[in-house]
């Protein structure tokens, strides 16, 4: 076992690859866990926009890569998550590994629905592993599956697991094992359809062939040819996935072979789309016959309860107004020691490296730069961790398809859908996962839809810039007899300044680019469970580490430009010099009092005349009509990146220009005065700089994903343009009509 | 006959047909909705739509458009 993790961890040791697949909620994510522990890599699909998760595992003598593909419930796909399980099981993506093993992962207590998925799935001619999972969950109801029966009525491995108990699973790497090291084995592709179905197939193979035989040498037509599979699945899928594939790769013109042979499987055995579910639910009725021990279904009591309250036309929607509340004030009041934790911590390291070493460029940017940005931004882990954690939760045990039911009907209303709720609800921790939760989204004008105004949902990154602007500027005021104040309220309203302009962008863009009729809506309401500590920890473990990096590079290197655009060009030699006289004469003292005014009125003057003053003041005039002075400027066009960096570059900018002192960055901002001495900050300028962070589109790490995920340049273009001019005027009318106001 | 938005809060129907041939029809057979498999209507979202009904042993929320396809003759 010692020797293990590093042969795991080992990029040369040879790999096969295995591919976990299953209908969506069997414990699928449960059991990858369980076979792949914490040895998992997520990354993307070549040239696809979906997340791959692979995990290492020791396999007797052997290291295998398992690959958890999305759930799907057929091979005929309907959303991007589906598409690219299908692409990976048919080895049809470029530079990927081909599968060599199937694990089908099936709900013991649904065998015969997911039984449609492995009838699918025999047809690919793979050895196929049958992973019969919540076998633990069927024995509270009395029902026995006979294991061995199974097995050979389906002629592959059936092994029973229990992947939230961890049982089964070394079985399930023997068999996995065994039919790797029969890597010769011929796996007979199952024929479960009528004998008329593949004789059509075979004849518009052959139409394809001598059609492809007129436009080109038969040789390489018979390579592109696409295989059988994909010619079934194009006879049966009217527009579907497999029928665009083909014609990418053969042009339009096989389309009247395809009409015509689809045409006459209709006149042989009725509708294709009939012929195939009959035809499958007749091969797994079969299948099944003598298999399961007692009739009727294991469907949980406990969940019809739960329904009963979670669902209710009243008891529901309170239910869900709770559980939303409840998860944020959560965020707030667990977060607040941690915070405090890493608050200490960098103030420490600031502490030492000013120790180390004396006033100089290094230091500088070291302290303003890289400490006082990166530390600034870390300080948010922890919210966004407990906001992973509690979504993870509410996903895994099943609430969050019911909280898409609950608000389906509202969603229509704007345009969206059900399925938009969870995308939208990720989005408060950030809008990247957020945007790519919307695969589920089988419509395209949804789900674009969903990822236009996605974004606008007020995420952890706004959280800094808010509670900044508040606790700096609006009073703490209690108000209705002291149950709420008004810096609650406030960061409340800002929450919603964001969900209520989703509302028309969403509209607006349904009647406009996305008009069409309202999209079918089915969607599985899965069994309540308990969240699988392992699932829920390995996510909020994913997250973190992904901010971590975030602010390590991201935010590290825009901390060092700002940084270096407000230090750059100057002659810092005499602030150095007063910065040294400072340190060795006493605090508090006449001569100090003295040594700091010089050395602001000094700061201040670099600051000015470097980079970031004068583009600052080109700028200025863009932004007085926001109430805003030029640093302000500057700070809102540096966070364009990414949002967290106002936070970075206002610590240095002041700092840089000599006003922050004990008090920090509030009360550096609280002193700032415009030249005629009024102060630059008002609380309209803060309402104003807080509205333009909740509307506009600072976050390239989104503008890509979105990109990413709709492989076009045209969407993520078109949510910073929008984004950018709301929040622009947003800040200019919050400015203007707050003015009248205080 | 009637479809299976038309019936009632606990009430079962043996699905006789599913209306269509396009992508959701057959997402509906995939996902269980066979003819001669009993549905039963449980309930409807709090605002009228989608409803939830089971099929299989497993519980499945569908618009009211959706419902409407589903052919079934109710039992009891």
């Amino acid at each position: 076992m010692a020797t293990a993790p590093d042969r795991i961890n080992d990029p040369t040791v040879a790999t096969s690859r295995v591919a976990l697949v299953g209908n969506p909620n069997t414990g699928k994510s449960t059991l990858f866990n369980a076979l792949a522990g914490l040895n998992v890599r997520t990354g993307n699909y070549a040239g696809v926009t979906i997340e791959k998760k692979v995990g290492r595992c020791n396999l007797g003598s052997r290291v295998i890569d398992l690959v958890d593909l999305p759930g799907t419930y057929s091979m005929a796909p309907r959303s991007p998550d589906e598409l690219v399980a299908v692409e990976v099981l048919t080895g049809d993506l470029e530079n990927e590994p081909s599968v060599e093993v199937i694990v089908c992962v099936v709900n013991a207590a649904q065998l015969k629905r997911n039984l449609f998925l492995v009838s699918q799935l025999l047809e690919l001619g793979k050895p196929t592993i049958v992973a019969l999972n919540m076998v633990d969950s069927l024995q509270s109801h009395g029902i026995t599956i006979d294991v061995e029966k199974l097995s050979s009525q389906l002629g592959v491995d059936v092994i029973p697991t229990s992947a939230s108990k961890r049982q089964g699973v070394p079985e399930l790497k023997a068999a996995i094992e065994k039919h790797l090291s029969r890597s010769d084995e011929s796996t007979q592709r199952e024929k479960t359809l009528p004998a008329n179905f593949y004789e059509v197939c075979g004849e518009l193979r052959q139409a394809l062939l001598d059609g492809a035989c007129t436009t080109g040498p038969a040789a390489t037509a018979e390579l592109s040819l696409p295989d059988d599979y994909l010619i079934q699945r194009m006879l049966l899928d009217r527009g579907g996935e497999a029928e665009r594939r083909v014609i990418r790769r053969l042009g339009g013109g096989i389309l009247p072979a395809l009409i015509s042979a689809r045409k006459k499987l209709a006149d042989q055995v009725g509708d294709p789309v009939d012929m195939e579910c009959n035809a499958r639910y007749a091969w797994a009725n079969q299948k099944l016959s003598g298999v399961i021990g007692q009739t009727g279904h294991a469907s949980s009591k406990v969940t019809d309860r739960l329904d009963a309250v979670l669902t209710h036309r009243i008891g529901g929607l309170i239910g869900f107004v709770l559980v939303m509340l409840a998860i944020f004030q959560s965020i707030y009041t667990f977060s607040s020691i941690p915070m405090d934790l890493i608050e200490t911590a960098t103030g420490f390291v600031a502490g030492i490296v000013e120790s180390w070493m004396g006033p100089g460029m290094l230091r500088s940017l070291l302290v303003d730069g890289v400490i006082a940005g990166v530390g600034g931004v870390l300080i948010f882990l922890p919210q966004i961790a407990l906001l992973f954690f509690f979504l993870a939760i509410l996903e895994d045990c099943g609430y969050m398809a019911r909280a898409a039911f609950l608000v389906d009907r509202v969603m229509t209303w704007f345009g969206l859908s059900g399925k938009s709720f969870l995308p939208m609800m990720s989005s408060f921790a950030c809008a990247v996962p957020g945007v790519m939760a919307t695969r589920v989204i089988e419509n395209r004008r949804d789900r674009l839809a969903t990822i236009m105004v996605a974004p606008l949902m007020s995420c952890s990154a706004r959280l800094p810039v808010y509670l900044l602007l508040i606790g700096a500027f609006v009073p703490t005021t209690a108000m209705l007899g002291g149950w709420v104040s008004m810096p609650a309220i406030v960061l409340m309203a800002m929450y919603m300044v964001g969900v209520l302009t989703a509302i028309p962008v969403a509209w607006i863009l349904k009647k406009t680019l996305l008009r069409g009729e309202v999209a079918p809506f089915v969607m599985e309401l899965p069994e309540y469970k308990i969240p699988a500590p392992r699932v829920i920890f390995s996510r909020v473990w994913e997250a973190s580490l992904a901010f971590v990096i975030r602010a390590g590079t991201l935010i590290f290197a825009a901390s060092i430009v700002i940084w270096f655009a407000g230090y750059w060009p100057g002659d810092h030699t005499r602030q150095y010099e007063l910065e040294t006289r400072l340190e060795s004469v006493a605090e508090g003292s006449p001569e100090a009092d003295e040594l700091q005014l010089a050395l602001q009125t000094e700061s201040a003057a670099l600051l000015e005349g470097s980079l970031l003053g004068r583009v600052g003041h080109t700028i200025e005039p863009a932004v007085r009509p926001l109430g805003w002075d030029w640093k302000i400027g500057v700070g809102a066009i540096a966070s364009f990146p990414a949002r967290e960096v106002i936070i970075a570059t206002l610590g240095t900018i002041y700092s840089l220009g000599g006003d922050a002192d004990e008090e920090g960055l509030a009360g550096a901002m609280r002193a700032s005065t415009h030249p005629d001495g009024s102060p630059v900050y008002t609380i309209p300028v803060a309402l104003s700089i807080m509205v333009f962070f909740a509307l506009c589109a600072q976050c390239v790490s989104t503008l890509l994903v979105i990109r990413r995920e709709t492989n076009s340049w045209f969407w993520p273009a078109l949510s910073f343009t929008y984004m950018t001019v709301l929040a622009y005027f947003g800040a200019m009318v919050t400015y203007q009509v707050g003015t009248r106001f205080f | 006959m009637t479809t299976l938005d038309q019936l009632l809060p606990g009430q079962r129907g043996e699905i006789v047909r599913i209306d269509g041939a396009d992508g959701i029809a057959s997402r509906l057979r995939e996902m269980g909705f066979i003819p001669g498999e009993a549905v039963e209507y449980l309930r409807r979202a709090p605002l009228g739509d989608p409803v939830k009904c089971s099929v299989q042993g497993c519980r499945i929320a569908v618009r009211n458009g959706e419902a409407r396809r589903v052919f079934v003759q109710p039992i009891g």
